[in-house]
């Protein structure tokens, strides 16, 4: 266990390390959601007179949205260092030596998770100068940060599975951009879930962006409701151990394939 | 620094202590049904240089996988100092260090953090690993690339990394796969030197895979020849080459002529040229001296006017042994390509 542990923070900080010699490379992920925010902020401005809209400025509505989007994207890429390092022979480096094989796993969600947390906490800044105000005080927050993180932990595993089944950048790349888009539009990030269509409210309650996103809304709601919270979190945690185990099956095909 | 031998000599002759490496008929088919392996049996005395050698896709990598337990046997057993790679791969993988066919360096990080990971992960930790590091760093050279990232090494520096990272916890065994393909010669010179070094000084066993004949010749105490999956021959280099009477002669044609009729114009020689073989222009021929059997060689070839472009007088070299054992050139099997 103490190896494990260990090894999970030596993988942790390997990656860590990397992106602290780069660390210009969060703001280029946070160009995006930074085009969302405002451009969509503006272009959808007026969607708060729909009848039914309920909630302040449409940028303040959108800004949970846009940080589990932006967890999305960034998680989605995390297939790229296994493909880096299965192409490299870094990843049979490690296999041929006693490393813990679930720390190789483990430490590099754990990295995604904290890339995830520092971004929703830029992002939820940049929503707060545009006018959103957190209502819901810190601890709904809280409970929002660690739903991203959440889904952002899972959705990585997505990534890193389809990477050691598939082991080239494009197929991931490609899988990952399949998925995002439609579950964003599938869930209540642009629009409350009361002016989607019925068929639309029918999936988004099984939709994992909707389960965040509405984490997130609490965030900006004066009375929060504890209980689609605890549901919402009980289904992420559920979600997170699946994608996880799947993607400890799709390394172990991997490492019977080599 | 120095690494620790692979086993205490007092030890070594008060037991009989298993071999460095031990395979029976190992196979391995894969899923596609290629079969890499077709049995392939041998022993690797502790302390010693053996190569593996072979052109690309006779399974070398292969075996070199199986016995760093990174693929799994189809048939057969494998043992590092008497560890089963398939029962015990823990236990293997604290004794063996492997330095693959590629460079398997982090790019992303400078030379004394690749290093110092390599030995985290082997349980390494504080000042021994700091130690470890510097004399690793020191020995080969890379001291100034300490601070450097990797992505800024040059090809032969990386190459050097990748040894120093198999090295960090001093294993007994040492896996080195086509340790020199793709470095320039003077690269390529110094790690012969280092690993010459490595079971000279260090007492370590290592197992090279190479598909360069001179490679083999040069490091290799023992050599096995291995071709479609299977171990043609095996023996000291200068043994292998004594197998082999006399000199070889090779004779490159001025233009393409028929086989038979080459094999006439020579039938006048009689038994005095063995393993006639002949591929596109140029013939070989094993002879007792070669410098008698030549003249007149080219004058039976001139009296059936077949002209000769080159002649030439060859010792044995590994070249003929693998030539004789497989029917066919060294160089002809390397340019077919690889097949895995």
């Amino acid at each position: 266990m103490t190896a494990m542990l260990a090894n999970s923070a030596q993988i942790t900080t390997r990656y860590l390390r990397a992106f602290l010699r780069q660390p210009g490379y969060v703001i280029f992920t946070l160009v995006q959601p930074v085009i969302w925010l405002f451009l969509f902020g503006q272009l959808f401005k007026r969607v708060v007179e729909i009848p039914g809209f309920t909630g302040g400025s449409y940028i303040a509505f959108f800004t949970p949205g846009v940080v589990v989007m932006t967890a999305l994207f960034s998680t989605g890429w995390s297939g790229m260092n296994y493909v880096t390092d299965m192409e490299r022979g870094v990843m049979d480096r490690f296999l041929v030596s006693p490393v813990r094989r679930g720390a190789l796993i483990g430490g590099e969600l754990v990295y995604q998770a904290g890339m995830t947390l520092l971004q929703s906490l830029i992002i939820l800044g940049l929503g707060l100068l545009a006018g959103a105000r957190f209502q819901g005080g810190l601890l709904s927050v809280a409970v929002f940060l660690v739903s991203t993180m959440l889904l952002g932990t899972a959705f990585a595993s997505y990534s890193n599975a389809l990477a050691l089944l598939l082991r080239t950048q494009n197929s991931v790349i490609g899988a990952v951009n399949f998925v995002v888009l439609p579950l964003a539009f599938l869930s209540s990030t642009f629009m409350p879930i009361n002016l989607m269509p019925q068929w639309m409210q029918d999936i988004a309650r099984f939709n994992p962006v909707n389960w965040a996103v509405e984490v997130g809304r609490q965030t900006l709601a004066s009375s929060i409701d504890w209980s689609l919270v605890g549901v919402h979190l009980a289904e992420l945690l559920a979600l997170t151990l699946v994608c996880a185990w799947l993607s400890t099956r799709a390394f172990r095909a991997y490492q019977r394939s080599v | 620094m120095t690494i620790q031998p692979a086993m205490s000599h007092g030890a070594a002759t008060a037991t009989i202590s298993p071999p460095a490496v031990e395979t029976e008929g190992l196979a391995k088919t894969y899923p596609n049904k290629v079969q890499a392996l077709k049995g392939v049996s041998f022993i690797v005395a502790t302390g010693t240089v053996f190569a593996l050698l072979g052109p690309n896709g006779a399974g070398k990598s292969t075996i070199v996988k199986i016995l760093s337990t990174l693929s799994l046997p189809s048939a057969g057993h494998a043992r590092i100092v008497g560890r089963d790679v398939v029962r015990e791969p823990e236990r293997v993988r604290r004794l063996i260090g492997l330095v693959a066919q590629k460079s398997a360096v982090d790019l992303e990080a400078t030379a004394a953090e690749n290093l110092t990971l390599q030995g985290q992960l082997y349980g390494l930790s504080g000042a021994e690993l700091r130690g470890r590091v510097s004399g690793l760093l020191e020995r080969f050279n890379l001291a100034d690339a300490r601070k450097r990232i990797a992505r800024t090494l040059s090809g032969g520096m990386q190459r050097k990394l990748d040894v120093a990272m198999g090295l960090i916890h001093q294993p007994q065994v040492l896996f080195l796969d086509e340790p020199t393909t793709g470095l320039d010669p003077e690269a390529r010179a110094d790690m012969w030197r280092e690993i010459a070094r490595l079971a000279r000084e260090d007492g370590l066993t290592v197992m090279l895979t190479t598909h360069y004949l001179e490679e083999a010749d040069h490091l290799a105490q023992h050599v096995a020849i291995i071709d479609h999956g299977q171990i043609v021959i095996e023996g000291t280099p200068d043994g292998l080459k004594g197998e082999l009477r006399g000199d070889a002669i090779q004779v490159e044609l001025a233009s393409a002529v028929p086989e038979a009729d080459l094999r006439a114009a020579l039938s006048s020689l009689g038994a005095q040229l063995r393993e006639i073989t002949i591929e596109g222009r140029s013939l070989r021929a094993r002879v007792d001296s070669g410098a008698s059997a030549l003249p007149a060689v080219l004058a039976a070839l001139d009296a059936a006017s077949i002209r000769a472009a080159t002649a030439t007088v060859a010792r044995p070299s590994l070249d003929d042994v693998y030539l004789r054992h497989t029917g066919h050139t060294y160089s002809q099997d390397n340019s077919k390509g690889a097949i895995r």
